[in-house]
């Protein structure tokens, strides 16, 4: 479980500095790829999260500029990382996403309308977190990587062989507790996969101001872990080897530091102003990239899709946005005395005074 | 077990929760095969396996962190601060995501966890190994703050520590971890969130907690050698706090005076004098006064005796409470006028 012997740790392959790839922009084949890839109905499965989730972002972010969402951060652009991550994981498996990380949430099978709670400021997080194994979104950067780590010793201790998979962003890897978690799920040897989404800025702050590392992966080496430098936008490579790092991660291998290079390619939430910051050259040749449209061009280049199915993806992913629009809009709101509900698992004199006071003045009208 | 120190008492705490309930797990740096450096986690190693109680890095975002995880998946970790001044960085830890793991997810995950940090000073011990950091935890909602100063409470309130539904930051006073007692374990004392009185009197309310309650019992006993009658509480909980019992000594006596070792301006006696204040303002017989620190930080242990709130000192402030009908503020005179002719030496026409 925990290394005990008095051998050195082998010393694990540097990270590539040329993002591993399945499928090349053009939606061809990659020859000769380190990984396999996934099987046809994965990767069918993989374009149809992509197409929905895509969706959920674009209703989302309409949502937010009608004030109907206190505000949203769009992963536009990451949907490779969104979903090839998270589709990779096992059911017994736990996610710990962060507050961009809607779309992976909905891959994962968490109702919209309760990933969008916390954007609505209805609640912290909308969902239940252990009925779908989903940590409640992070909004501190890296502040969950350790929590993840901690919960995959206690599932070892149970004898369940449940993994991690976290995601943070470029920036995150910057902040003390990213280290902290690293090295404690280097030395403790447990199955974390830490998904780093390079999407090149940190609010306004590009990544060569963030790191001066060759990629981030690299990182991985210091801490005698493995680390994988990734396309970002290849939904296939990223599924790929996040399904590898989980898969060695359970046989006792440990953890993974995974960099995926990927681009935000709309504002870091709908109020900010990225002009400010960045050359919007940058951000097209980076549409021209595009994660969704890749695996599609591969997908009927190789027989896999057809336009009725590519019909049927787009009226699915249709449904879930007027869902979501309708329910936005419907849905109830919580209720004042909540307030004081979920602070303590028996609520002090305190907090019940106080709740009585606020009863009253909502009484009072 | 006849005689015990509160280090023992605590010891022996937690060797009973590890028996009683496989989930327990006590982690942290120094607390397996060292046995802490206060010895507080003795022998669990060896006694348990290093899966129940073991060595962690030296990171204590990282251990409080990880803890977190850990009882999400229905663990019960036990982790150690060492030292007050150490727990800093897992600060946001703590606020962000211990205090508030119940209430973010709408009371779908709890966190049955324990936070175990030795505070305070006394010892000799050089800087960042004396802080009182209650105030911080205490103004946290979500997180249940108390401190044991007895032997007795020691073993009690740590068990019902490990067994509350909520994050508990457990404050040890590390002056008394060496103070013995009589102890008969497995026992249990008054609820942990409840406030105790350890010694009766009829005149003024001390109001003490952890290292402090030691002193204020030995302040009751020095005045009481001049005719004051004395009622020492011991607080236990600092979150919740024990309005109940407080208010009911305090409205007999007329007088209250909180003691903390913390420093004075904006710490936990502010709380108390104010809730008192509010409950027993009809009662009172003078304002609530407060003996804590100085407002420096902790002190060198060179002059750490001049800082610590001592008996002298306390039993100043029990005369200030208005015994002869000639209360005074307290010793601020009025701030001096500055001298309009005088020129700062630094700026350049001072110079010129």
């Amino acid at each position: 479980m925990k290394r005990t012997d008095e051998q050195p740790a082998p010393v694990p392959p540097l990270p590539s500095l040329e993002p591993l790839r399945l499928v090349a922009p053009d939606g061809s084949r990659v020859s000769g790829p380190a990984f396999d890839s996934p099987d046809h109905s994965t990767l069918v499965a993989l374009l149809r999260a992509m197409v929905i989730g895509q969706r959920f972002d674009n209703q989302a972010s309409t949502l937010a500029r009608q004030g109907r969402l206190a505000v949203y951060p769009s992963s536009r652009g990451q949907e490779a990382c969104q979903v090839g991550g998270t589709l990779a994981l096992a059911q017994r498996d736990w996610l710990f996403p962060t507050y961009r990380d809607c779309v992976s949430l909905v891959s994962r099978g968490v109702d919209p309308v309760e990933v969008l709670t916390l954007l609505r400021g209805d609640w912290h997080s909308g969902y239940d977190a252990e009925t779908h194994r989903c940590a409640p979104q992070c909004t501190p950067l890296a502040t969950n990587a350790s929590h993840a780590v901690g919960l995959t010793y206690a599932a070892r201790r149970r004898g369940e062989n449940a993994a991690a998979l976290v995601l943070m962003g470029d920036g995150a890897t910057s902040e003390g507790d990213a280290h902290e978690a690293y090295n404690f799920a280097a030395v403790w040897n447990t199955p974390v996969v830490f998904l780093i989404q390079n999407n090149h800025w940190a609010i306004s702050v590009p990544v060569r101001e963030q790191s001066a590392a060759p990629t981030l992966a690299h990182k991985a080496l210091g801490y005698g872990m493995r680390g994988y430098h990734v396309d970002g936008n290849d939904a296939a490579a990223v599924h790929a080897v996040v399904s590898h790092a989980l898969a060695e991660g359970r046989s006792g291998a440990g953890p993974t530091i995974i960099e995926a290079r990927t681009y935000r390619r709309g504002p870091h939430t709908n109020s900010d102003d990225p002009r400010r910051y960045r050359d919007e050259d940058e951000a097209r040749q980076w549409a021209e990239r595009d994660p969704v449209q890749r695996l599609e061009t591969l997908l009927r280049a190789e027989g896999l899709l057809d336009d009725g199915e590519m019909e049927r993806i787009e009226a699915q992913a249709e449904q879930v946005a007027s869902r979501v629009r309708e329910r936005v809009a419907t849905d109830g709101r919580p209720t004042p005395s909540e307030l004081f509900s979920h602070v303590y698992g028996s609520a002090p004199a305190l907090l019940a005074r106080q709740r009585q006071e606020l009863l009253g003045e909502i009484q009072e009208g | 077990m006849g005689e015990i120190s509160l280090a023992r008492a605590l010891n022996q705490a937690l060797r009973d929760a590890l028996a009683h309930d496989p989930d327990v797990l006590v982690y942290g740096e120094d607390v397996g095969r060292l046995g802490g450096v206060f010895r507080v986690t003795d022998g669990l190693a060896s006694e348990f396996g290093s899966e129940r109680c073991f060595d962690s890095p030296i990171a204590e975002a990282g251990i409080v962190g990880t803890a977190v995880g850990m009882a999400m998946y229905g663990q019960r970790p036990v982790v150690e601060m060492q030292f007050d001044a150490f727990a800093y960085p897992a600060f946001e830890q703590i606020v962000s995501h211990v205090s508030k793991m119940r209430n973010r997810t709408r009371g779908s995950v709890e966190l049955p966890l324990v936070i175990r940090i030795p505070y305070g000073g006394g010892i000799g011990a050089v800087e960042h190994h004396a802080d009182s950091s209650e105030a911080y935890y205490a103004h946290t909602p979500g997180l249940r703050v108390v401190t044991p100063a007895t032997p007795a409470d020691g073993y009690s309130m740590l068990r019902e520590a490990v067994e509350a539904p909520d994050p508990v930051i457990f404050l040890e006073p590390k002056r008394r971890y060496w103070n013995t007692a009589e102890v008969e374990t497995p026992l249990r004392t008054e609820p942990m969130e409840q406030a105790v009185v350890r010694r009766a009197g009829e005149d003024v309310t001390l109001l003490a907690y952890g290292p402090m309650v030691a002193t204020a019992l030995e302040t009751a006993e020095a005045a009481n050698e001049t005719g004051r009658s004395v009622e020492v509480i011991d607080l236990r909980s600092l979150s919740p706090f024990d309005d109940t019992t407080v208010a009911a000594s305090v409205r007999r006596t007329g007088r209250a005076l909180v003691v903390h070792e913390a420093s004075t301006f904006g710490g936990y006696g502010a709380e108390v004098a104010s809730r008192v204040t509010e409950a027993c303002f009809h009662y009172l017989e003078a304002p609530v006064l407060r003996v804590g620190g100085f407002d420096i930080p902790y002190p060198p242990p060179a002059l750490e005796e001049h800082h610590l709130p001592h008996v002298d000192r306390i039993l100043d402030a029990i005369d200030r409470l208005q015994w002869e009908s000639t209360w005074v503020p307290a010793q601020s005179p009025p701030p001096e006028r500055p001298d309009a002719t005088a020129q700062h030496p630094s700026r350049p026409e001072a110079r010129a």
